[in-house]
Order: C-alpha cells, then sequence, then structure tokens
C-alpha cells in the first residue's frame, strides 16, 4: 500500500502540506504588511522563534490556548516596535538589523527556555482537530480539507481579510502609497512615520503567532531552533508572491507541500538521504527568487524614509 | 589641516559609537539576568574572568578570536561592496569540507605542498559558496541576503549527509558508534601549535597578516577602490565607467573566500577533523565582530579578540553561575541592533558640520 500515487499517499501529503503551510501564512501576511510599506524585516524568525516560546510557556503554565496565542501576539507586537524603533526612526540599514533582531530572538528563547524550563523538552496539549459538519465526513477530502485545527482555518481565513484591508480600504492605500513613493504620500499628508510603524508591528504580531502555531497548533513541544529557517523562507515568499496576498497563498502551499513530500519520502522509504531531502525546501527559495519578478516590488523596499530638507 | 582634524574627529566618533553600543547592550544585559534570578555582577565577573582572567583564557580567546576576525574581514569586504554576506556559517563548512576532501584522498605526504593547498582549497570552496549569492545577486538583482542564508541551510543538510554517509570516520563504522565526523587529518596537514598544550596554532599569525592585506587590497589597490566605489553609490560608480555587477560578484567571492579559510585554519588548526558544528555560529558572530570593527579589517582585529572572548567567557559563565551562554548570543542580537541604530548619530553630525561650513 506504501505505493506514492494511492490516494491515501496523495490526500495524506496535501492534507500535511495544507497544516505546514500555516506559519508560512501567518509569517509571509506578517512580512507582506512590513515589505507593502517598504519595510523589509528580516527579524522574522527571532520573532517566530519567541513567539514559539512564549505561547508554549504561557500555555504549559495556565494550559489556556487563547493565552498562548495572545502572549505570543504581545510578544510579536513587542519585538515589532523594537524593529520599526530601530530601522524606521533610526533608519538603520534594514537587512542587517533583522539579522540582529533574529539573533537576539533566538538567542532569548533559548535562554529562557534553558533558565524556565531547564532544558527539557515537555509537551503541552495544543489545539486539537475540529471537524467541520457535514464536510467533514467526506471521504478523503474531508479529512483533508476539514478536520484542520483553529488555528488552520484562521490562517486561511486570513488571505482574504488581508486583501480586502490592503486594496479596498483607505489604510491599504496608504500603505501602498507609502511603500511605493513615500515622499508623495508624506505630500499628501499621510504619515509615512506611523504607517510604517503599524506595519511592522502588524508583521510582528503575525510572526509571534507564525512561531506559536509551532509550538502549539502542530507539534505541541518547544525545541530551541525549532522554526528552523522557516522566518527566513516567509520573507522570501513575499517576494515570490509579487506581493500579494493571493501569491503569498500559493506560495506557502509551495513550499509546506515540498516539506511534505520530503517529509513523507523518508517515510516512504524512497532511496534519497533525508539530509538531502531536507535540503529541498531552501534550494527551491534560491529557484523561486531567481525566477521571481521583481518589478511588482514596492518601489522604497528597504530605503529608509528622510524628509527632505530644503 | 582644519579638514584633517574634523575628518579624524568623525573617525574617532565613528570608532567610539560601537563601544556605546557594546556598553548599552550590556547594561540591558544586567536587567535581563536580574529577571531571571541571577546575580549580574557574579555573572559578568565570571564572562570576564573566563575571557581574560588568565593566561590560558587569553589564549583561549586568540584561538576563538581567529575565525571571527577571518570572517569578519569577508563582513567588511563584502559591506564595502554594497552586498551583504550572511552566508559565513556555511561558507566555513564547505571550506572544511573540501580541504578536508583534498587532505583526506590526497596523499601527498608534504607539509610544503599539502598545507598551502588545503588552505587554498578552503578558500577557493568558501568563494564558491559566496561566489554563487554574488553572481545571482550581480546577474539577476537576486536578494543576497536571502540567498546567502539559504545557502547556510543547504551547507549545514550537505555536511550532515557527507559527515553521516560518504565521509564518515571509517573508525566509527568499525566501532558501531557512527558519530558523525571524519577521520582526524594526516598529521603532515596541520598547523603548527604555537603553544602546546594549547591548540593556539599559526593560523591566528595567517588570519592577522591578512587583516593587513585586506586593508590594504581595499585602500591601496585599483580593485578594492572600485569596490567601496560600488557600494559607496553604485549608480555614480557606474557612470564612471565601473562595470558595477563584476565588483558586486567580487566583493562576494572575496568574502566567502575568507570564511572558507575560517573553516579551513579551525579545521587543521584546532579541530584537526570535520564534526557537525565545525560552524559554531561563528558566521553570525563574524558579522557582530565587524560591525564592531566599523566595517574595517583592521578595527575587526581588536573586536575579534573582545567577542572570541564573550564566547569563551560564556561558557564559563555557564559553568560557574548557571547562566547559559544563549544569553551571550541574546546581548550579540542586541550589539548588532545597537551598532546599525547608532550610525544615524554618526550621520547626523556629519551632517550637521557640513552644513555649518
Amino acid at each position: 500500500m506504501n505505493n506514492l500515487f494511492s490516494a491515501a499517499t496523495i490526500f495524506g501529503i496535501i492534507g500535511m502540506a495544507i497544516r505546514l503551510a500555516m506559519p508560512y501564512l501567518y509569517a509571509g501576511l506578517g512580512e507582506l504588511f512590513n515589505q507593502t510599506a517598504g519595510c523589509f524585516n528580516l527579524g522574522v524568525e527571532g520573532i517566530m522563534m519567541m513567539g514559539a516560546f512564549s505561547a508554549f510557556y504561557v500555555v504549559y503554565q495556565t494550559g489556556n490556548l487563547f493565552l498562548g496565542i495572545a502572549a505570543a501576539a504581545v510578544i510579536g507586537l513587542f519585538m515589532g516596535l523594537i524593529m520599526s524603533l530601530i530601522s524606521v526612526t533610526f533608519k538603520a540599514a534594514q537587512g542587517i538589523s533583522g539579522i540582529g533582531l533574529t539573533m537576539f530572538g533566538v538567542g532569548l528563547s533559548s535562554l529562557l527556555f534553558k533558565t524556565l524550563l531547564q532544558g527539557t523538552v515537555k509537551s503541552v496539549a495544543g489545539f486539537a482537530p475540529l471537524k467541520i459538519p457535514i464536510l467533514g465526513d467526506i471521504p478523503f477530502i474531508g479529512e483533508t480539507f476539514f478536520q484542520n485545527n483553529l488555528m488552520v482555518y484562521l490562517a486561511y481565513c486570513l488571505i482574504p481579510v488581508c486583501s480586502v484591508v490592503l486594496y479596498k480600504t483607505t489604510l491599504g492605500l496608504k500603505i501602498r502609497s507609502v511603500g511605493q513613493n513615500p515622499q508623495a504620500a508624506d505630500t499628501l499628508g499621510v504619515s509615512v512615520i506611523k504607517i510604517r510603524y503599524l506595519c511592522v508591528c502588524i508583521g510582528g504580531v503575525l510572526a509571534g503567532i507564525a512561531g506559536a502555531t509551532f509550538s502549539i497548533a502542530n507539534i505541541n513541544m518547544f525545541q530551541e531552533k525549532m522554526t528552523n529557517g522557516t522566518g527566513y523562507i516567509a520573507v522570501a515568499l513575499v517576494y515570490f508572491s509579487g506581493w500579494k496576498p493571493k501569491g503569498v497563498l500559493f506560495g506557502a502551499l509551495l513550499f509546506s507541500f515540498v516539506n511534505a513530500l520530503q517529509l513523507r519520502m523518508q517515510v516512504l522509504g524512497i532511496n534519497i538521504p533525508s539530509d538531502v531531502a531536507m535540503m529541498l525546501p531552501y534550494i527551491l527559495t534560491i529557484i523561486t527568487l531567481v525566477f521571481v519578478q521583481s518589478r511588482d516590488a514596492p518601489a522604497a523596499l528597504s530605503v529608509p524614509y528622510e524628509r527632505s530638507e530644503n | 589641516m582644519l579638514l584633517k582634524i574634523r575628518s579624524f574627529m568623525q573617525k574617532t566618533f565613528d570608532a567610539i559609537l560601537p563601544i556605546f553600543a557594546t556598553l548599552l547592550a550590556l547594561i540591558i544585559g544586567i536587567f535581563m539576568l536580574k529577571s531571571l534570578g541571577k546575580n549580574p555582577l557574579d555573572a559578568y565577573q565570571a564572562l570576564f574572568e573566563g575571557a581574560f582572567g588568565s593566561q590560558r583564557a587569553i589564549i583561549q580567546t586568540v584561538i576563538k578570536a581567529t575565525p571571527l576576525l577571518l570572517v569578519g574581514i569577508g563582513v567588511c569586504i563584502a559591506f564595502r561592496g554594497g552586498v551583504v554576506n550572511i552566508g559565513g556559517e556555511g561558507q566555513i563548512i564547505m571550506g572544511a569540507l573540501a580541504s578536508a576532501a583534498v587532505a583526506l584522498y590526497l596523499p601527498i605526504p608534504s607539509r610544503l605542498i599539502m598545507i598551502p593547498l588545503c588552505l587554498l582549497t578552503a578558500m577557493a570552496a568558501g568563494a564558491v559558496w559566496g561566489g554563487i549569492p554574488g553572481f545571482l545577486k550581480a546577474r539577476m538583482g537576486v536578494n543576497e541576503i536571502l540567498t546567502t542564508v539559504m545557502m547556510n541551510s543547504i551547507a549545514v543538510y550537505f555536511s550532515n549527509f557527507l559527515l553521516r554517509g560518504p565521509m564518515i570516520d571509517p573508525h566509527e563504522i568499525e566501532m558501531g558508534t557512527r558519530a558523525a565526523q571524519t577521520a582526524q587529518m594526516p598529521e603532515y596537514t596541520w598547523l603548527t601549535r604555537l603553544a602546546p598544550p594549547t591548540q593556539l596554532n599559526t593560523g591566528t599569525i595567517l588570519a592577522v597578516i591578512l587583516a593587513f592585506f585586506a586593508f590594504v587590497l581595499l585602500w591601496r589597490t585599483t580593485i578594492g577602490y572600485r569596490i567601496r566605489a560600488v557600494g559607496f553609490n553604485s549608480a555614480a560608480s557606474k557612470y564612471a565607467g565601473i562595470k558595477v555587477p563584476i565588483y558586486q560578484a567580487m566583493a562576494m567571492i572575496l568574502s566567502g573566500a575568507f570564511s572558507g579559510l575560517a573553516g579551513g585554519i579551525e579545521l587543521f588548526g584546532v579541530q584537526h577533523r570535520v564534526l557537525e558544528n565545525i560552524s559554531a555560529n561563528y558566521g553570525f558572530n563574524g558579522i557582530v565582530t565587524a560591525l564592531f570593527g566599523n566595517l574595517h579589517p583592521i578595527g575587526t582585529i581588536p573586536a575579534a579578540v573582545l567577542f572570541g572572548g564573550l564566547m569563551v567567557g560564556g561558557n564559563k559563565m555557564q559553568r560557574s553561575v548557571q547562566v547559559h551562554s544563549a544569553f551571550i548570543d541574546t546581548l550579540l542580537g542586541l550589539v548588532v541592533l545597537f551598532v546599525v541604530a547608532a550610525k544615524i548619530f554618526s550621520t547626523n553630525r556629519s551632517k550637521r558640520r557640513a552644513k555649518n561650513e
């Protein structure tokens, strides 16, 4: 029965991909807000690790999952504030400050893990699968699409929400104008600084939640460096998306599908060493970056805004 | 004359900023330690003693400073060329793996041939690993920060694959322990130890010489001038007839070569075999080192000693006051954030001066 092309295997891989897309979606949509406003936040990985730890720790202490998500969101907001302070107010080079934020977040999450949990891997009861009535009973399809946990459904619901916010509201117009031409936006009375702070903070909150999905909505335990580069891939994914929410969905599914396939290949005993299979998502990222059309990029991406005097 | 004094003052101001940034990080560290219920004074004392408290500690610090310095020089060259090389980790790993392959499978038992050959191989492998993102950046405008990060992950898995499979120590298979490491390098490829029984080796001297070499390269040669021109203002450089993509790629290739050499020196000078964690975060900490040294190869020398000291002292701190060494990683992250944020003071200062003219 261990045939790669049997219905059970195919639906198994698709189902896994749908779950694994969750962190890419949260972090990717968050980074989309960042970049649409012209900020390149490479600290996503660090924010995710802090989100993963704080959510896990709160759930471990209280057993309340929503409190865990809230904790991750607050930590994400806080780290978003740090990032915006440094890249918007202090106008620092954004790529390198993101690396700094990642080093800080990954380091602090390890430090807290070693200190507060004595470095032992524990598990908690995370979000349980939620079966949608009737739809969930359809064979294969129900199991694949309609028996996931709440955070998975929320991740997919977030895409139309982001679409509407970015393309159908005044706020979205302001965000896009700040990313395309901050000088013009400023002349028209849009506060470039405020919009950028807002977007980097939204990005931070979503990255924090993305981290939380690792520790309380997927494998339900905390390990050091458990996000394993997902944050960086999420940043790359925004390039791949052509800076559109729909593109983020497509990219997230592509990456999670490759990830699921890679994990399944090991189970199915296909004769590729697991370490080689593990490289696939990263190689895919480079390939997608090469073929992406960067003409859609926000014109002021990663350029700190400076009001010209005189 | 006045202009010379001005420029000197500006340089001094720029050199002091990172020190303030580091002090600020250490101060925030005090609050972090307090909130974790540790005594900050004890922790910092252990940190300092572990780093510089005894002759043995200082030697350990210098050993750790060597790869930091090499990676840092590479980061300087890349930054000066207007590209960012986050790929130090991967370049170290590839440098170590490639030179290990040469040392293990090329039986020429001559130090005179093998040591230069091995170190050059390490540089070449690092150059290739840094050159791929460099090429993609130069030819197709692919964001080099993201590609170098991805190249790091690819290198880690590639190394795991080799160390568990084709390059595993045959002895480990016989014993059945299967630890993921290569066989020991043949003795004729080892770098000379300067103060046995410590691991201090000639690689350190080579690294310092190369720091001066990089300074000369960047500030006294045409190639270096062009690399800096491209980094300073690529549009103007293009207008002046400099082939911008070539010099961007070259900056990445050189940068990768230095990181690759760091891997080679760590291998032939210290470890004598490739282990799973041979890059030991040098790739990222080298970025902090370069930033602290104001992206100047010579400034990177004291910076490497400082951060090498923090890495060594962090272990001592973990042993004696039970503050996990991840604390150092956290501090280094803060240093990066503060140093890049502090740049604005330098820019504002020079602007103000220019306005007052």
